[in-house]
């Protein structure tokens, strides 16, 4: 054998069991994904039938689908921009701030985002109660403002779990951001300064344009997760129903209760790919939009 | 040589011997879902079980409430399922048509032995197509459950709760408690359709105000009357008007009872170990109020059945252990330890006397048990029709109407 | 920090309240598991009588199954960190350092799976998992998360700095290419594998949805699972919630503590290389 075909070889065998793996955990479901989309599977039932596009067709007419969609909407539409605009600001302020009193800062901001998603959904959701229980309810209280019912009204409740989320995210992003200023060579914004332009000049003309491809990574990430979101809706509405009223359920949740409460899989299978076709024209116009921006 | 030889033989029919008696002892699975007082007893029943029957053993695997229906319905069909499993009574008819259970021998549990044994509704709804296919141990019912400290501090005798609507009205205005902006910080009376608020409704208020909820055979909702509206105004008006306690309050009604921050909640027996448990609570129970002199209850029980599929020796040992288990002396046992009532009237003479169980039992007297199609579908249309009128400002006529609709859809479905 | 003092003493009020928001819950956290069973009700900054009867309650009572919930989340974490870089860092290696037909291809196909959402995979995942009998096992709650897709990419990376000199000298040396790969590739990516091993393991330790659809028996629960379970028919116990939520805290705190500067560096990589 050459040695370039004993490379491949080794290459090969290197990657055999991988590719098997990601087949079989990855592709291979996706693919059996929109098989069971088209049937009537459910586990209360032994015989597959095949169904075409009627489970499309019944979840588009099912008002929880719509509304979950449009709940995911919401989390997505206002969820990003919070997480990027609130983030970048704080990365900002940070770049500032030198040696130990950053490293505290950005320590104790990425705190939320390493700690279990179900412990911080729970503290939140227990620090929400209504009085006689809740402690952000009783410091408002305190400072003469009245109490709201966030998880318990079904106009609070969604942004009540959208303001988790983006406590949690805060810190990830911060931190990526303030690497990101890192890199912008600090010879281009002292020259700028010299020449007499204001900060607000240098953010606007220097900085901003600079922190494009990390911005663009951010809105990327942030949105499909915002658009996945499961756990933190699971564990912040009363038996995990997504309520008040459906108003916090989303698309995932949704998901999980047609597949493991209902045992429609087939349904289930459909609303999916409706939601992974939705995250990925989302994450494609992202990226399309961005890229424009990019050329200069 | 000989003596090998005879070591050897003694050898083998020890062998064979062990293969044989590992051959007569059956293993069967019982599942049930987590409540640890009744998990805790059935371990101990089990073990006296095994003793009384050497060669069976019983496994017990229990699941989340939340999560039980599901991994029945997902472990049975692909075989996995255990072989003797506790359910709802209300989940038979959904699953003797999926076929997860089969029906009790005949000449061990005939129907003459329901009717004699079990309480009318009992035997009632263990029935489907003229085959009996569970047993209860227990059987549970709803009463007005009260804190007598919380009761005192409103200068209200402990000794003498509300004893019709009209008095349970005003008593849980006079038992709320509100902070200086107006938000309700003790609950008069906890309203939680999620809990037993929406079978008081459906068996209690509905009926009392004179509105049957549903047909005989449970065919056809009939709640959606002028008589119905105004018993679910009743209950909303608590909410909405009175405002002496809302759904999720506390977290939920077992939540705030325990945190005495409720002084009254209409419960069921089962309750009655866990609030026992709590330090410093000081309780009572009372019978369901009453409304215009009607009396009305919701009773429900959890049953045991036999699993589809199982048979021959596992199905024997199964047999013996569901007589076992729904005996007297484990059904006193049951109460003593869990407090749910016992499934045969006759047993519980002897409680007649006890403070609580005695208004337990007399609830059992005028009780009525829902035909469900599917409990907890059923379940979530009240939870949703309560919400659309508290949190919408929605019209309460109009939202039970539409909720009528939707559950006669549920079982109009079922029965295709 | 420079500039006018107004601006500077603006910024640190700000970051300052910031920590405020960030900090305050899991202080609450803390307080609310130091009370018991009927301070729990109390809202009060500080628990009047501190008791740590909570935390005895889950690790030693005989109805809690913390314990168990605690070993099962650190045998997932530490088995799927394991095969992660092992695997990992074998794929990222080849597609770094091999030159093949279909190099380009695989490496799109992988990274690719990125783009699936688990959310989408786990019904098909968990129809494999009653067909093979892996449900309530570890395998089943383990094996789509045994390779990572990101693991792939952030070792082929790395391993795309390794000088091509030092392999080439090795072979000539005459070793095999595993040991190659294990004695002379892998010392130089350490701090990648440090990168991959905290956050696959940080990832593994709190993943919730699969887990929560694959084990069906309170015993095999991980810690994520459990915790959402004490909440149920008989109310909710807050005050073992919030002990609960401390413990499942601590593993990662640890980790952090020891791993900040690599924590911090890879959530930065993530960033800038992405």
């Amino acid at each position: 054998m050459t040695l370039a075909a004993r490379r491949t070889a080794t290459a090969y065998a290197f990657l055999a069991l991988p590719l098997v793996f990601f087949i079989s955990v990855r592709f291979g479901p996706m693919l059996y994904m929109m098989a069971m989309s088209l049937t009537d599977w459910g586990l209360l039932r032994k015989v597959l039938r095949f169904v075409g596009f009627s489970n499309y067709a019944t979840i588009f007419a099912d008002p929880v689908f719509l509304k979950s969609l449009s709940n995911t909407a919401t989390y997505a539409i206002f969820g990003t921009p919070a997480v990027i605009v609130i983030s970048l600001c704080l990365a900002l302020l940070l770049d500032n701030v030198h040696g130990k009193g950053r490293s505290l800062f950005r320590l104790i901001y990425v705190l939320p985002y390493i700690t279990p998603l179900v412990a911080v959904a729970w503290v939140w959701r227990w620090m929400f109660e209504t009085p006689p229980l809740g402690i952000v309810n009783a410091l408002l209280v305190g400072i003469g403002l009245p109490a709201r019912e966030f998880l318990n009204s079904p106009t609070q409740a969604l942004p009540s779990i959208l303001t988790v989320n983006v406590w949690v995210d805060l810190g990830y992003c911060t931190t990526v951001f303030l690497a990101g200023i890192q890199t912008i060579p600090r010879g281009i914004i002292e020259a700028a300064r010299i020449d007499g332009a204001s900060a607000r000049q240098i953010l606007r003309r220097i900085v901003l344009p600079l922190l494009l491809p990390v911005t663009l990574f951010l809105t990327v990430i942030e949105g499909i997760q915002f658009l996945r979101i499961f756990t933190q809706v699971y564990n912040m509405s009363y038996q995990a129903s997504g309520g008040p009223l459906n108003s916090t359920k989303s698309a995932a949740l949704y998901i999980y209760q047609k597949a493991f409460t209902d045992f429609n899989m087939g349904v289930a299978a459909s609303a999916s790919l409706v939601l992974f076709v939705i995250i990925l024209g989302v994450t494609l116009i992202q990226v399309r939009l961005f890229d424009r921006k990019l050329e200069y | 040589m000989k003596r090998a030889r005879a070591r050897v033989f003694l050898l083998i029919a020890m062998l064979i011997g062990a293969g044989a008696a590992h051959a007569q002892e059956v293993t069967i699975t019982y599942w049930q879902y987590f409540y640890e007082s009744k998990v805790n007893l059935m371990n101990d029943l089990i073990e006296k079980f095994q003793a009384e029957n050497p060669g069976i053993k019983v496994d017990q695997v229990t699941f989340p409430y939340e999560s039980y229906q599901q991994k029945v319905a997902a472990a049975v069909p692909a075989g996995e399922g255990p072989d003797v499993v506790n359910l709802f009574y209300g989940w038979l008819p959904l699953w003797v048509k999926s076929g997860y259970i089969q029906p009790l021998p005949a000449p061990d549990f005939s129907s003459d032995y329901f009717h004699k044994n079990f309480y009318p509704f009992v035997a009632e709804a263990v029935s489907f197509g003229g085959k009996n296919y569970a047993v209860p141990t227990a059987v549970r019912t709803l009463a007005l459950l009260y804190n007598k400290k919380l009761f005192r501090d409103a200068g209200l005798d402990p000794n003498a709760p509300p004893k019709t609507l009209d008095e349970l009205a005003a008593y849980a205005k006079r038992l709320s408690k509100y902070d200086a902006q107006g938000n309700l910080v003790q609950a008069g009376l906890l309203m939680q359709p999620s809990g037993q608020g929406h079978v008081w409704l459906r068996e209690g208020l509905f009926r009392q105000f004179g509105a049957i909820p549903y047909s005989p055979d449970g065919r056809k909702v009939t709640y959606d009357s002028p008589a119905g509206i105004q018993a679910f105004q009743w209950y909303m008006d608590r909410i909405t008007k009175d405002k002496v306690g809302y759904p999720n309050f506390s977290t939920d009604d077992v939540t705030a009872f325990r945190a005495q921050k409720g002084a009254m909640n209409v419960d069921g027996s089962f309750r009655i170990a866990t609030l026992n448990a709590v330090k410093d609570l000081e309780w009572g129970a009372a019978e369901l109020p009453t409304y215009k002199g009607i009396k009305s209850n919701f009773a429900s029980f959890w049953a045991n059945a036999i699993v589809s599929g199982v048979s021959g020796k596992k199905l024997e040992a199964s047999v013996k252990f569901l007589k076992f288990i729904t005996s007297a002396s484990v059904q006193i046992q049951w109460l003593e330890k869990v407090g749910e009532l016992p499934a045969t009237p006759s047993l519980s003479e002897k409680f007649k006397n006890d403070p609580v169980i005695s208004v337990f039992l007399k609830g059992l007297s005028y009780a009525h048990a829902t035909s469900y199609v599917d409990e907890a579908a059923q379940r979530q249309i009240f939870m949703d029709a309560v919400d659309e009128v508290n949190l919408k400002k929605a019209d309460p006529a109009a939202v039970l109407k539409a909720a009528a609709e939707k559950e006669q859809k549920l079982i109009d479905d079922f029965w295709k | 920090m420079r500039g006018p003092w107004p601006a500077r003493t603006a910024t640190y009020f700000v970051l300052t309240l910031l920590s405020v928001t960030m900090l305050f819950p899991f202080f609450w956290m803390l307080m609310s598991s130091l009370k018991d069973a009927t301070q729990i009700f109390q809202v009060r900054l500080f628990p009047s009588k501190p008791t740590f009867d909570n935390y005895l309650y889950i690790f030693f009572s005989k109805s809690s199954r913390f314990p168990q919930w605690f070993l099962n989340s650190v045998i997932v974490g530490v088995s799927t960190t394991v095969s992660v870089l092992v695997f990992d860092s074998l794929i990222g290696y080849s597609l770094a350092k091999f030159r093949f037909p279909g190099k380009r291809v695989i490496f799109v196909l992988i990274i690719s799976t990125l783009m699936i959402p688990t959310e989408m995979l786990v019904i098909p995942w968990y129809a494999m998992s009653r067909a093979l009998k892996w449900v309530n096992t570890f395998w089943g709650i383990m094996y789509p998360g045994m390779i990572s897709a990101f693991g792939v990419f952030l070792m082929r990376q790395f391993m795309m700095a390794v000088p091509d000199d030092l392999i080439d000298a090795a072979r000539v040396d005459g070793k095999g290419e595993l040991m190659i790969f294990f004695t002379v590739v892998y010392p130089l990516v350490t701090s990648a594998v440090a990168i991959l091993a905290i956050f696959n393991f940080i990832g593994n330790w709190n993943a919730f949805l699969w887990p929560l659809i694959v084990v069906a028996k309170p015993g095999m629960f991980t810690l994520p699972v459990g915790l959402a379970n004490f909440s149920g028919e008989a109310g909710s116990d807050w005050h073992y919630i919030m002990t609960g939520a401390t413990v499942s805290m601590l593993p990662l705190i640890v980790v952090f503590l020891i791993f900040q500067k690599q924590i911090i560096r890879g959530i930065a990589m993530t960033g800038l290389k992405g």
